[in-house]
């Protein structure tokens, strides 16, 4: 029965999934009709968290909402923390932080592209991508102390400075990405099979990725120019004077498919590299924090009473930290997490209507969701759904137990 | 052009560092107990970056027990010991953040280089810092 319209569950745990998040798919034979997304599997009350510790310990925490995200959360946390308490931050210190912020999206998009090519399928390209990876990571190492949770911003500055004699290995890793950059673009954009796979794959027309209010690469790749970075400059961004890239760059008129999203991420690289080394070359002297003794940082703090927005252009979009502080407590009063992902999931049902189910995998993860970042909330509807606590559940079965015990049958 | 990368590929070493051993000894605790009795070479690890932050360390007597690490600790790993006015940190819960480190106002407290810490007890000697 060709008309006959199935349900696909698939999720929250599944081996094509990254992380975990549930859709129920509508399909017509391979066709797919509609889809309903269920996210809030990885929900962990980050925020209450941070309301019961000091702002330090806040910034760490924020650290820890994803891992690929662990300059991106504490950047803009610091943004919306300076803001409320009005901290001055050295020039330094904001070039050394947009530094960092490029060198996460440039490991970011190479973790993606090298995700979007095990989907389709090709892993030697998985391989590859990831082995050139791997030279921004050491670099990160080398600059920050650690591969992954760097502990580099704090308010007022950033922790640790980048010194003459680190320069020239960061220069030695643009050059090395500025040589891999063609090949790259090379292997993914002019090969016949991934274009066949991503051509007319998950498309989101220019006027849904607006009314649905898609940001970062995925909106990007719609053709819309939208970038935080350039609509609203903060840092140095505004002296960078960063362009949004869009297909056109590289001289197609944009579809906003699987295709462009590549080209969008893969070309953004190319741009970051370009941002780290015009920051070598005009960061000034100085001093990289206005606190260098804590305890003053920590009394300020305290004394800190308002409220403040911070965003900044994460790998996969924009990301909003709102903050609310109270004079006399060290706690913020009210911390909200708006991660790209959250405003990218709704673009998700018009790229998957009318596609295939082969096209699931590399459709889901051409957002390049974030489940950890997003998850800030997770609804129950008691009405129609019943969930059973463990401390329930044993008691219906130690219940039972003395049932049959005395000799009564079910219940 | 991937063609030729993997072709290349033969011929060059693996990126990644064999540690501890060329192939993976059957028991790695045993495998260490046979290098320290000189039966058998380590293969080093990669050096760790200078800036590296590792396990802690803690110089008991420059410690003034101001308790300015733990306020700043976001991962709850010191200890107060109220006698003594000393701490005690609890690795296993460690994030390696090292903002104590900066904290600290008379430097009693250093990120070292060691990294090797897995332990199949949270509370062994290895895992606190007094």
């Amino acid at each position: 029965m060709p008309d006959q319209v199935y349900e696909i569950p698939i999720g929250p745990i599944h081996p094509a999934l990254k992380e975990p998040i549930r859709f129920t798919f509508k399909v017509e034979g391979e066709r797919i009709r509609g889809v309903d997304i269920r996210p809030g599997f990885a929900h962990r009350g980050i925020e209450y968290m941070g309301m019961k510790r000091n702002l330090i310990q806040v910034l760490y925490l924020s650290e820890r909402i994803c891992g690929i995200c662990s300059i991106s959360h504490p950047i803009t946390l610091t943004l919306a923390v300076e803001r409320a308490a009005g901290i001055e931050v050295p020039p330094r210190a904001q070039y050394l932080r947009v530094i960092f912020a490029e060198l996460e999206r440039v490991h970011s998009h190479l973790l993606w592209a090298g995700v979007a090519a095990h989907e389709l399928g090709f892993d030697t390209l998985l391989h590859l991508t990831w082995k050139v990876r791997e030279k921004v990571l050491d670099l990160l190492e080398e600059l920050s102390g650690n591969r992954i949770d760097y502990a580099i911003p704090i308010y007022g500055g950033v922790r640790r400075d980048i010194t003459p004699e680190q320069v020239p290995q960061v220069e030695a890793m643009i050059r090395y990405y500025r040589g891999l950059l063609d090949e790259l673009l090379d292997a993914f954009l002019r090969d016949p099979s991934v274009e066949a796979r991503t051509r007319g794959v998950g498309v989101l027309a220019p006027e849904e990725a607006d009314s649905l209010c898609a940001v970062g690469p995925t909106a990007r790749a719609s053709g819309l120019a939208k970038d935080v970075r350039q609509d609203r400059p903060y840092l140095v961004y505004g002296d960078l004077g960063v362009k949004a890239i869009t297909p056109r760059e590289w001289g197609l008129e944009p579809r906003g498919d699987v295709y462009d999203k590549a080209v969008v991420r893969l070309l953004e690289v190319g741009q970051s590299l370009d941002l780290i080394e015009r920051c070598l070359v005009e960061m000034p002297e100085g001093e990289i924090t206005s606190f260098p003794k804590i305890p003053a940082l920590l009394a300020y703090l305290k004394k800190a009473d308002g409220e403040g927005l911070g965003w900044h252009e994460a790998p996969r979009g924009e990301v909003i930290h709102y903050i609310r502080l109270e004079a006399g407590v060290e706690e913020p009063v009210v911390w909200k997490v708006k991660a790209p992902t959250y405003s990218n999931l709704m673009s998700w049902v018009p790229m998957f209507v009318d596609q295939e189910i082969a096209d699931i995998p590399i459709i889901a993860a051409s957002i390049d969701p974030c489940m950890c970042c997003m998850d800030r909330v997770h609804m129950v509807d008691a009405s129609s759904e019943a969930m059973v606590q463990k401390e329930e559940l044993l008691r219906l079965s130690r219940a039972k137990t003395e049932r049959i015990c005395r000799g009564g049958g079910p219940a | 052009m991937i063609l030729k990368t993997l072709f290349s590929q033969l011929f060059t070493r693996p990126a990644t560092n064999r540690f501890p051993a060329k192939y993976m000894p059957k028991s790695v605790l045993g495998f260490l107990g046979k290098v320290q009795a000189g039966k058998a070479t380590l293969v080093p690890p990669v050096p760790v970056p200078p800036k590296f932050r590792g396990k802690i360390a803690y110089d008991r007597e420059k410690c003034i027990g101001c308790q300015l690490c733990i306020r700043v600790c976001p991962a709850k790993v010191i200890e107060f010991l109220p006698e003594e006015k000393k701490i005690r940190m609890h690795v296993a819960r460690c994030t390696f953040c090292a903002q104590c480190v900066d904290a600290c106002p008379v430097d009693a407290l250093a990120a070292s280089p060691d990294f090797l810490l897995s332990d199949t007890d949270r509370h062994s000697t290895a895992l606190i810092v007094e």
